[in-house]
């Protein structure tokens, strides 16, 4: 019944992952990243996504801050941020993360402060998202880690 | 002053057929501000086993880099992020150009990075890659090395 649990739950976890893939949520780079994860560093995506979240929350809040004084916008400050976003962005295969960064970059290089911040809510929305669905998938694994990990009684006929 | 991180694997690689072959060490200098780059490319870097060993040290900032090769550091390959506090790439790869060193120091930028990827360029780089980084672009830097001993 337990191993059927298992198999239920890879079974979860390919399908959210694919739903991700199909949505262009993620990309072949969250792949990669989960083929870097081995025996000498068995969390290293769990490691990795945290420290995304932690960097992209102090991100979010200073382009928000940024954007607060229509006046003062210091759109090179701004650019900063984004390209450090876009970076790590790229480097966990958050693709739509990733794109509404350029798009952010694009209305920053304008000086468009309307458009930066329609930007900046579509991206703390992308983010949102993803956030949300990384959850999801790591809360999945967490249960499916668990549930290979329960030993069995000797079953005698 | 930061100390650097340094990482040594060693390069056994059960699944290699041309282990005869390999290097015998290699070593890599991670340049980036982003603590979860630094972390993604020290991995791919330590996964490739294209070296009997392999040593990979990170630098925050352009003049952290600077400092390692001043304190009498030398690699075999720089990945050097484009836009970093303190010292920028642009900046720390002309610094180390002008001490005389002739690592292979390859740029790493956002995709869009313009005009700036020229200046960066320009400043001494052997290569420009966009990120992200991956194991195949590595394995190139590797085999450029490699060809050009």
């Amino acid at each position: 019944m337990l191993g059927w649990g298992v198999e239920f739950l890879r079974a979860e976890m390919n399908r959210l992952l694919s739903l991700l893939f199909h949505q262009g949520v993620l990309d072949e780079q969250f792949l990669q990243l989960q083929q870097l994860q081995d025996e000498s560093s068995p969390n290293f995506v769990s490691e990795v996504i945290t420290i995304y979240f932690h960097e992209s929350e102090k991100l979010l809040r200073n382009l928000r801050l940024l954007l607060m004084d229509k006046e003062l916008s210091d759109y090179k400050k701004m650019d900063i941020h984004l390209n450090q976003m876009m970076g790590s962005s790229s480097s966990i295969g958050a693709k739509r993360v990733r794109n509404v960064c350029v798009a952010f970059r694009a209305a920053s290089e304008q000086n468009n402060h309307a458009g930066c911040l329609r930007a900046l809510e579509l991206l703390e929305h992308e983010y949102c998202y993803l956030k949300n669905k990384l959850h999801e998938l790591f809360q999945i694994e967490q249960q499916r880690a668990l549930a290979s990990g329960v030993r069995y009684p000797a079953q005698h006929d | 002053m930061a100390s650097p991180s340094t990482r040594i694997d060693d390069g056994h690689d059960m699944d290699s057929v041309n282990s005869g072959l390999m290097r015998e060490k290699l070593s890599v200098l991670v340049v980036d501000n982003d603590a979860l780059v630094r972390k993604v490319h020290e991995k791919i870097v330590s996964k490739l086993k294209v070296a009997k060993q392999v040593q990979i040290q990170t630098a925050t900032n352009g003049k952290e880099a600077l400092d390692l090769h001043l304190s009498g550091s030398s690699f075999d390959i720089i990945l050097m992020d484009m836009q970093m506090p303190i010292m920028d790439g642009t900046e720390a790869t002309k610094e180390l150009r002008a001490m005389g060193v002739e690592s292979m120091i390859v740029g790493v930028t956002s995709a869009d990075a313009r005009a700036d990827k020229e200046a960066f360029t320009e400043a001494g780089l052997d290569q420009c890659l966009a990120k992200p980084l991956t194991a195949d672009k590595i394995k190139s830097l590797v085999e450029t090395l490699e060809k050009n001993k």
